[in-house]
């Protein structure tokens, strides 16, 4: 696996001495909160309603078991013994004090991770395939494009002051399961037709106030250009990007104002001039990365163990078709841990449980753990002959609920229970819906299904890519829901529409209710997914579901 | 006094921990919205901010929040907002309500 350089190193502890002064200075009273506060949020530090959140980096969501251990002593010691994984594919800890925060950094940096670019107006956190090196679907690994992004953009002197956040994300399949049309930018990983290697470009997508669908800017972009491209981006959006209006200050709306044919004209002109500058010189780099993302030695010897297991256990053979993915390797698996037990809180996990996945992951799984978009928990390589095992530990510590991309794997962000800017808790109406349709039974009849949930505007519960998507808001005093419809995350990304007046908290369990169960009337067959069912019939069937009241009204 | 008019207490965030203090009558910062001083006028409250605010060493900026008076005769908030605030998450029996049990 990739591990930091020594100028990384060097660069985090440094950044962890600095903001240690910054903490005392505040404390004694010589920082100002005003002077304080875009401090801390460089280093990851936000102000919630109950106390700090330290938000940490978990650069294209993978981990070793070392690394999640250390995020388990941190659980224990500085928290309420757990932490949240977020759908940026990082690590929220709700509860730490200011005075225990450089403690903190310096724990993360013991193991090589860091809270730095995980705000402000500069490249984010860079994401990629949750099933990168593992995939049976992949073209090529989007990790060491990820990694050569973060050691570009990390403290690059140019985009530190962006007009806003830019969030870039890679996926290396025809799947995306990286959600690559709603970043600023996004990177498919493809060949031309010579075979060669390279990457199909997007701009200007996101989800939050405005959402957008991202729109290709290159259809094939030659891998050695990476850098000179996207640098070209930013150098674009960072001059003609809006610091007028914070709501208008995306690349989105940039793309969205200009026209993406006026944009891309000069970008290319941009690239034109950057790629003397580039020439060569990232190529090394990338040849290095490479080596370091190598796949473990896969090991093929299989026995028997893991369909016996199957045909004896039902709950295990239950897991296993729900939680299992397909392997580039026949002998191997890669098995999603879901972080959705019903009733739960979707994307927590507690400290002794961050232990048993490092466990897992160091004894049978090559130490190396994912974390998804979508708030689970990924072991990218396990051996067929180890899953009876695996399932065992999962099973002992709470952590085998079979419902991967079942209604109940649901994205829920923080939502009112933490977050200082939510209109609306998110959390409760997760763990409701959760309860609700388990009660029913009737999650394996439905398949495949996507809920999001954001408490607010800002999106961060990607609400308009989920098949139903929910949005928080206040209305007069009180929580209220509005729900879209037929909303798409992967290669066929589309946003949902919206379905009509929003739903109290009340309401909107047995809403949503009427709606599925309107899904099962109506669709053409038990293959046909709620996603296919809405865009063969459109939203008209469903919004009746949603609002009997409105035909009755009519007749 | 209009009667749109909601009584207000005065609310921060301590510096330190980071959780959602109330000023008290004596002027001191409680962490129970129940404590709080309470403001009948707008006039007042923003004078009393405003003092609040000129010393920022312990709390990190103070706010007005909407009162309401409850049946033994103690403000408690109107908006859910402030009642999350004042209570702790709704998903762990974590924060004030776990530190209250506890006492
Ligand atoms: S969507 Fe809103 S409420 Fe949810 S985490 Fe983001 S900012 Fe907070």
């Amino acid at each position: 696996m990739y591990r930091y350089s020594e100028f990384d190193e060097l660069f985090v502890r440094r950044r962890v001495e600095e903001f240690r002064d910054q903490v005392q200075r505040r404390l004694s009273g010589s920082l100002t909160e005003d002077e304080f506060k875009p401090l801390r949020l460089k280093n990851g530090l936000y102000l919630q309603l109950h106390a700090y959140m330290l938000r940490v980096a978990i650069p294209y969501g993978t981990l070793d078991a070392r690394q999640m251990r250390q995020l388990a002593f941190i659980a224990d010691n500085w928290d309420k013994g757990f932490g949240h994984f977020t759908t940026r594919q990082n690590v929220q800890f709700n509860w730490p004090k200011l005075a225990d925060v450089p403690e903190i950094l310096e724990a993360l940096a013991d193991v090589g991770m860091h809270a730095i670019q995980t705000s402000g107006n500069c490249i984010r956190n860079v994401t990629a395939d949750h099933f990168a090196g593992a995939a049976a679907d992949e073209i090529s690994d989007p990790r060491p494009t990820a990694e050569l992004l973060r050691q570009w953009s990390t403290d690059h002197p140019e985009f530190q002051y962006l007009p806003r956040k830019f969030k870039i994300a890679v996926s290396g399949s025809p799947r995306d399961r990286a959600v690559t049309k709603a970043h600023d930018i996004g990177l498919r990983m493809v060949r031309n037709q010579r075979g060669e290697p390279g990457y199909e470009v997007l701009i200007g997508g996101g989800l939050g106030r405005t959402p957008m669908i991202g729109a290709t800017v290159r259809e094939f972009l030659p891998e050695n250009d990476l850098l000179a491209y996207v640098e070209s981006i930013l150098r674009v959006y960072n001059l003609h990007g809006r610091r007028d209006n914070k709501y208008k200050a995306r690349l989105k709306i940039l793309v969205h104002e200009t026209g993406v044919d006026s944009l891309t004209h000069e970008i290319e002109d941009e690239f034109a001039e950057r790629k003397k500058w580039f020439a060569g010189v990232d190529r090394e780099l990338v040849a290095n990365l490479k080596a370091a993302f190598e796949p473990p030695v896969f090991d093929l010897s299989r026995t028997r163990a893991f369909e016996d297991r199957k045909e004896r256990d039902s709950d295990f053979r239950v897991w296993t078709d729900t939680n299992l993915s397909r392997h580039r390797c026949s002998a191997y698996a890669i098995a999603t841990v879901s972080l959705k037990p019903i009733g739960g809180t979707p994307g927590d996990a507690t400290a002794n449980q961050m232990r048993v996945l490092a466990d897992i992951a160091e004894r049978l799984a090559h130490d190396e753990i994912r974390v998804s978009h979508e708030q689970n928990i990924i072991f990218p390589h396990i051996p067929k002959d180890k899953i009876p095992e695996a399932y065992d530990l999962l099973a002992a510590a709470g952590l085998h609920t079979s419902n991967f991309g079942l209604l109940s794997d649901i994205i829920a962000c923080p939502g009112m229970d933490y977050c200082a800017l939510a209109t609306a808790r998110s959390i409760p109406v997760a763990q409701d819906i959760s309860r609700r349709f388990h009660d029913l039974g009737i999650e394996r009849t439905i398949g495949e299904m996507k809920i999001k949930i954001s408490g607010c505007i800002n999106a961060c519960g990607h609400h308009h890519v989920g098949h139903i998507g929910i949005l928080g808001l206040e209305r007069a005093g009180v929580e209220n829901y509005q729900i879209t419809l037929g909303g798409d995350a992967t290669e066929t990304a589309a946003l949902g529409d919206r379905a009509g007046r929003g739903f109290s908290a009340e309401e909107l369990l047995p809403a949503l209710e009427r709606l599925v169960a309107e899904y099962l009337r109506l669709r053409d067959s038990a293959g046909e997914t709620f996603l296919e069912a809405y865009r063969r019939m459109g939203p008209e069937p469903f919004r009746a579901a949603l609002y009997p009241e409105a035909k009755k009204l009519a007749a | 006094m209009p009667r749109n008019f909601a009584l207000k207490v005065i609310t921060t965030n301590r510096l330190v921990e980071g959780d959602a203090v109330y000023l008290t009558q004596a002027g001191k910062w409680s962490s129970e919205f129940a404590d709080a001083e309470v403001f009948a006028d707008l006039g007042s409250a923003t004078s009393a901010l405003e003092k609040a605010n000129e010393q920022t060493l312990f709390h990190i900026g103070a706010y007005l929040a909407d009162a309401e008076i409850d049946p033994s005769g103690r403000p408690r908030p109107i908006h859910y907002r402030e009642q999350i605030r004042s209570r702790g998450p709704s998903n762990y029996f974590h924060g004030k309500q776990a530190e209250a049990a506890n006492v």
